[in-house]
């Protein structure tokens, strides 16, 4: 069964994005945002009938949504434990459930505390994921994941002769389009130069290389398509959608080609069950845990060949003037670090128009992305239709 | 100085990943050969992703590896390490065709470069751990 165009985002909502959401619960946050979502499809929450839980670290369990929301007859709840790859792997799995009839409305939720609970840095420590490193590996000193995606930064720059500029021309644009948004952590500008004297956290990863740790959620709500035709937003079909895992995923050390990633094998699979291509896309929303994994997936994702991501991203080409729009809402780097569903909520305004002054005209044909623990890699196509 | 400082992580070994710790701890480097097709592996696991035996015996590896790629940790993930910052984390082709990342010795990131010789050597981490450590075969 083919799954594309059979499902749609039909609801998108978030909290407001902070360092400190002044005591509130990651359920609280999630709550807001999921009633919020559920309003904007022009459902109402006993219409919800499926739940994917994206995040394997998340604080708040489906049981705890059907019993705040009071779903009565929830008929479809699963897990999608891929990290920052997650939420878009749950655009997958809830498109397949209502695919396959199991259920017509699932609602998918990720927040989190992240600033003022747990430290996202240290987060990973208890992951399962991170076994064979944290036995291997953490001995020696190598123990977030700055320092686990570093040498895969590097080994590019030695290969490729990437720089540390190209990577701060990401973290410029970005900051420029998270001012736009308004609702973002980070609202000053940023130069190039400020990247550059930002200090170093794991070479060639400078401060301005990484993303932020957030307090806020985001939720959005994927129906059946032929359902999605009644409610009140203009629809924005799901056409094309993969995930793909790297080799050796249990360690980066150990893989082959260090300069790949999962997204290589998901890429061609999504615009194949589009039927787009790279040129097709308007607008492109990347998961950017670092500058060095945009980079690396706007080649894995055929925007560029493998090696020309730096002349890829310089000049502004990542702005909303430029060859691709890329996190037209400040991402993980500058907006929030809600595991990147905030930037499905984002793509999703974009291809209604709802963009505010970060829009990309006539924006039709978007992409989104998740990359994940050691570079399980997520996207999904999405059109407006 | 500070007491409330918490030790760092430990090896945590499983019966399967035992030998390879213990024989860092006598200065050997042993990598899991599979016992049935002679793939060698790395990190040490079940099973051999070739032809899926079960069976493996260990080698000693030759020490001899040459530089893949590194990174330079400036900031204190872990309070343990705050310490030694700056250290060099390098990831090393092995002779016998798998990796090791360990900590640079006896020179810094700058004289680093892809294909660099490196020799593989033993240290205490100062907490009752060997780990293995890398040097230049011709210190900088």
């Amino acid at each position: 069964m083919q799954l594309a165009n059979k499902a749609a985002v039909t609801g998108v909502g978030d909290t407001d994005y902070t360092r400190d959401a002044g005591g509130r619960s990651a359920l609280s946050l999630q709550l807001e945002a999921a009633l919020k979502a559920i309003r904007d499809a022009g459902l109402v929450p006993r219409e919800i009938d499926g739940i994917v839980m994206p995040s394997p670290t998340s604080p708040v369990v489906a049981e705890e949504l059907v019993t705040n929301l009071g779903i009565p007859d929830l008929r479809f709840s699963a897990g999608t434990p891929l990290g920052g790859a997650g939420p878009v792997a749950a655009l997958q799995c809830a498109a397949a459930a209502v695919a396959a009839g199991i259920c017509s409305h699932v609602l998918v939720t990720l927040g989190r505390t992240g600033r003022t609970g747990q430290r996202i840095g240290a987060r990973i420590q208890q992951m399962p994921q991170f076994r064979t490193v944290g036995e291997f590996e953490a001995p020696s000193g190598a123990l977030a994941p700055a320092q686990y995606y570093a040498p895969m930064a590097r080994r590019h720059m030695e290969v490729f002769g990437t720089t540390s500029r190209q990577l701060a021309e990401i973290a410029v644009t970005t900051r420029q389009h998270a001012i736009l948004n308004g609702n973002a952590q980070m609202t000053t500008p940023l130069t190039i130069e400020d990247h550059q004297a930002s200090r170093i956290i794991s070479d060639p990863l400078r401060l301005f290389d990484c993303s932020l740790e957030s307090d806020g959620a985001a939720a959005v709500v994927v129906s059946a398509a032929n359902r999605a035709r009644d409610l009140r937003q203009p629809r924005v079909l799901l056409a094309g959608m993969a995930e793909g895992h790297p080799d050796s995923p249990s360690a980066i050390t150990q893989r082959g080609d260090m300069t790949r990633l999962g997204l290589a094998k998901a890429a061609p699979r999504a615009f194949a069950m589009a039927g787009v291509t790279p040129a097709d896309i308007d607008v492109a929303e990347i998961y950017d845990c670092f500058t060095y994994i945009v980079l690396c997936q706007l080649e894995d994702l055929g925007f560029c060949a493998k090696g020309e991501g730096g002349a890829f991203v310089e000049g502004g080409a990542l702005g909303l003037a430029g060859r691709l729009p890329v996190n037209t809402h400040g991402g993980l780097l500058s907006q929030a670090h809600i595991a990147g569903l905030n930037h499905v909520v984002e793509l999703v305004r974009q291809l209604r128009g709802e963009a505010g002054r970060a829009q990309v005209p006539g924006a039709e044909v978007g992409l989104v992305t998740g990359y994940g623990d050691l570079g399980d890699g997520t996207l999904a196509i999405m059109t407006r239709g | 100085m500070n007491q409330s400082v918490p030790g760092k992580p430990m090896p945590d070994a499983s019966p399967e990943t035992k030998p390879y710790w213990d024989a860092l701890a006598q200065g050997k480097l042993l990598l899991q050969r599979c016992a049935e097709c002679g793939r060698i592996r790395h990190y040490p696991r079940p099973m051999c992703d070739a032809c899926h035996s079960m069976a493996s015996d260990w080698v000693e590896a030759s020490g001899e590896a040459v530089v893949h790629s590194w990174t330079v940790a400036h900031h204190p993930f872990h309070p343990a390490f705050r310490a030694e910052l700056p250290y060099v984390l390098v990831t090393a082709d092995l002779a016998e065709g798998v990796r090791l990342l360990a900590q640079l010795r006896d020179a810094g990131a700058a004289t680093l470069r892809p294909g660099l010789p490196l020799r593989v050597g033993f240290e205490d981490n100062g907490e009752g751990s060997v780990l293995p450590v890398l040097r230049p075969i011709t210190p900088a």
